[in-house]
């Protein structure tokens, strides 16, 4: 009779750990790497020592160049960071998307929640308002997800289910929406503005600071404390809302939770990075492919990879191309496009039609 | 989304305890009335049938005992409380549903599907996931592809997962929608043979039948529903008569017994 349970406990212990475990030693290596890489190149030895020289530990070597203990800390350390959370809340956001929506086509960008968060943000930018200080453009970008969640849920969901004709035809009309209203802000912008819209719509960590990391980790810390305590109610909704709401689900309330946490990662991982699409939709993906599509180890393990892809996404856009940095939105499209297109097909034959 | 107090585990019942009760219910859907004055009790130690034409509302029936459709008029109640007074977890604790089509969204593997049913249980004392999700599976004969994903089953192979799934919840009223619909002859009886072991155990079930000679042989009790109403309800050889089926079903139906057992035979 134990052997019964064997298929899933083998998954749990030889696939779900060793992932994770894995996931997180390639993300502190890349980091080190990303961090040390650039014009000015630190050894990734001396910039582990750095980074604990800087938070209080004497353990390892210090940079051996002059400026670059400095260097670190001012440019290297907050962009590594904001990739970091960037990555894990878009791939955590668009895990949780796809659970709620039961269709692993959902995405942030596809959808058009980033879009939405951007237009917040932009909005903010463009009317020079700081109310909050450092929060202003984190919190208007909640805002700006928050909406456009809602909105898609209310628009694309019809009988309790979501097709993906209609999700994806939602995500055309919302996206065409927002880039109407983000247009229209660069427009009347002032050029100091309108520059910083233009950088979002294509996605970039160049405008990465410290008190731009400190501004979205909380958002995104609450959004991933969410994510863990709704794991297991999202594996339920998997049945459908009917079987979940008779396993127990207060499936009104998890939807309401879902999309506020869904908001606020999208709003972090927008406020300071612009559009980033795909990373959502390829990285949790992935990884249901390697542990299978139990919630738990699944949004664990999309939150240390989307941190993971960016992380390498933005070490490649920086250092590509001599003297000159790709967007890294181009980078993710061109690579989450394909990819994209791949899945709409597959899940076309699978189902036999637009199911 | 953490309760504020811990959901309270069921009370043993008495063997013949109403599990389940509607008293002059009714059933709204839009303008319309779908189901008019139904009552139906379901009690511990009993397999309750529910038969009758196609659209005469056997599934809003189902619909209305697990608590998701609301009464238009008359009560409900499930273990002595309104069914939509109970909280979602305790009311999961006390009734399992089996709905007509399952589909999981996800590549979920037949353990994973059917440990689900163990959801409401996690954190009490009655958590013993392990035992109750081997013993469903073993009963609905579908522990030899335990490791495989829900989507590459047959309908078949499906419908007794969704079985597993709702037996390894442990609640002592089961609510089952056309649970054979999709299977062989054998696999029925099997379904049906769970079925009536659980009401032996003290637990109560009801089902949704079309296959009278199925409800004839193995429920202690048939409802017939028609035009959402319920018409009889009953022993099978009371209730199951040619002039009852023939005006329900409106066309000539023969009942004969069984050559061996005595039961009602249908014959259309």
């Amino acid at each position: 009779m134990t052997a019964v349970s064997l298929p899933a406990a083998r998954t749990r212990v030889w696939v779900g750990w060793p992932l994770l475990v894995l996931l997180a030693g390639s993300l502190v290596v890349m980091t080190l790497l990303a961090a040390g890489s650039g014009q000015l190149a630190v050894p990734p030895d001396e910039v582990l020592g750095s980074f604990l020289h800087g938070i209080g530990l004497d353990l390892g070597p210090m940079p051996s160049h002059p400026q670059g203990d400095s260097a670190l800390w001012a440019v290297r350390f907050p962009r590594v960071g904001l990739a970091v959370v960037v990555g894990a809340c878009l791939a955590v956001a668009g895990a949780m998307l796809q659970g709620v929506f039961g269709n692993p086509l959902a995405e942030p960008a596809v959808v058009g929640v980033s879009s939405g968060a951007a237009v917040g943000a932009c909005a903010v930018i463009v009317g020079g308002v700081s109310v909050l200080g450092n929060w202003t453009i984190a919190a208007a970008a909640f805002f700006g997800g928050l909406v456009t969640t809602v909105l898609v849920y209310a628009l694309a969901r019809s009988g309790g289910r979501t097709e993906v004709v209609t999700l994806v035809l939602t995500g055309i009309a919302v996206n065409a929406v927002a880039f109407g209203i983000i247009a229209f802000l660069t427009f009347v912008a002032d050029p100091g503005a309108r520059e910083q819209i233009v950088f979002w719509q294509l996605g970039s960590l160049n405008g990465a600071t410290g008190p731009a990391v400190g501004a979205v980790l909380p958002l995104a810390v609450a959004g991933m404390v969410i994510a863990a305590l709704v794991a297991r109610r999202l594996d339920l909704l998997a049945l459908g809302e009917g079987p979940a709401r008779h396993l127990g689900v207060n499936v009104e309330r998890l939807r309401l939770v879902v999309v506020l946490a869904v908001a606020m990662l999208v709003g972090s991982g927008v406020a300071f990075a612009g559009i980033v699409g795909f990373v959502g939709l390829v990285v949790p993906h992935l990884i249901r492919m390697i542990a299978g599509p139990a919630h738990g180890p699944l949004l664990a393990a999309s939150a240390l990879g989307g941190a993971l892809v960016l992380v390498s996404a933005d070490l490649l856009a920086r250092t590509a191309v001599e003297n000159a940095e790709l967007p890294l939105g181009m980078l993710t499209s061109l690579v989450g496009g394909p990819f994209f297109f791949w899945l709409l097909r597959r899940t076309r034959s699978r189902h036999g039609g637009w199911a | 989304m953490i309760g504020l107090r811990r959901p309270r585990v069921p009370e043993p019942h008495e063997p013949g305890a109403v599990l389940a009760e509607a008293a002059g219910a009714d059933v709204a859907r839009g303008p319309r009335r779908v189901l008019h004055g139904v009552s139906l009790t379901v009690a511990a130690g009993e397999v309750v049938a529910v038969v009758g034409p196609n659209g005469a509302g056997k599934s809003t029936t189902v619909g209305l005992l697990s608590g998701d459709l609301p009464a238009a008029a008359g009560t409900v109640t499930v273990a002595g409380r309104p069914v939509r007074a109970w909280r979602p977890a305790e009311l999961a604790m006390r009734r399992a549903v089996l709905p007509q089509w399952t589909t999981v969204a996800f590549p979920f593997t037949v353990t994973q599907v059917v440990a689900m049913g163990r959801a409401p249980w996690a954190g009490t004392a009655l958590a013993d996931d392990e035992t109750a999700v081997a013993e469903a599976m073993a009963a609905t004969e579908v522990t030899g592809f335990a490791a495989r994903t829900f989507g590459t089953l047959s309908g078949g192979e499906r419908a007794r997962v969704a079985l597993a799934r709702v037996l390894a919840q442990r609640a002592p009223l089961l609510l089952l929608d056309e649970p054979t619909a999709a299977l062989d002859l054998r696999h029925q009886d099997l379904v049906m043979h769970v079925a009536t072991a659980h009401a032996r155990a003290g637990g109560a079930v009801l089902a949704v039948l079309h296959d009278l000679n199925l409800a004839a042989a193995h429920a202690d009790r048939v409802a017939v529903i028609a035009d959402g109403r319920l018409v009889a309800c009953g022993e099978p050889r009371s209730v199951l008569t040619p002039d009852l089926l023939t005006e329900v079903y409106h066309r000539e139906i023969e009942v004969v017994p069984h050559p061996r057992t005595g039961a009602p035979l249908v014959l259309p």
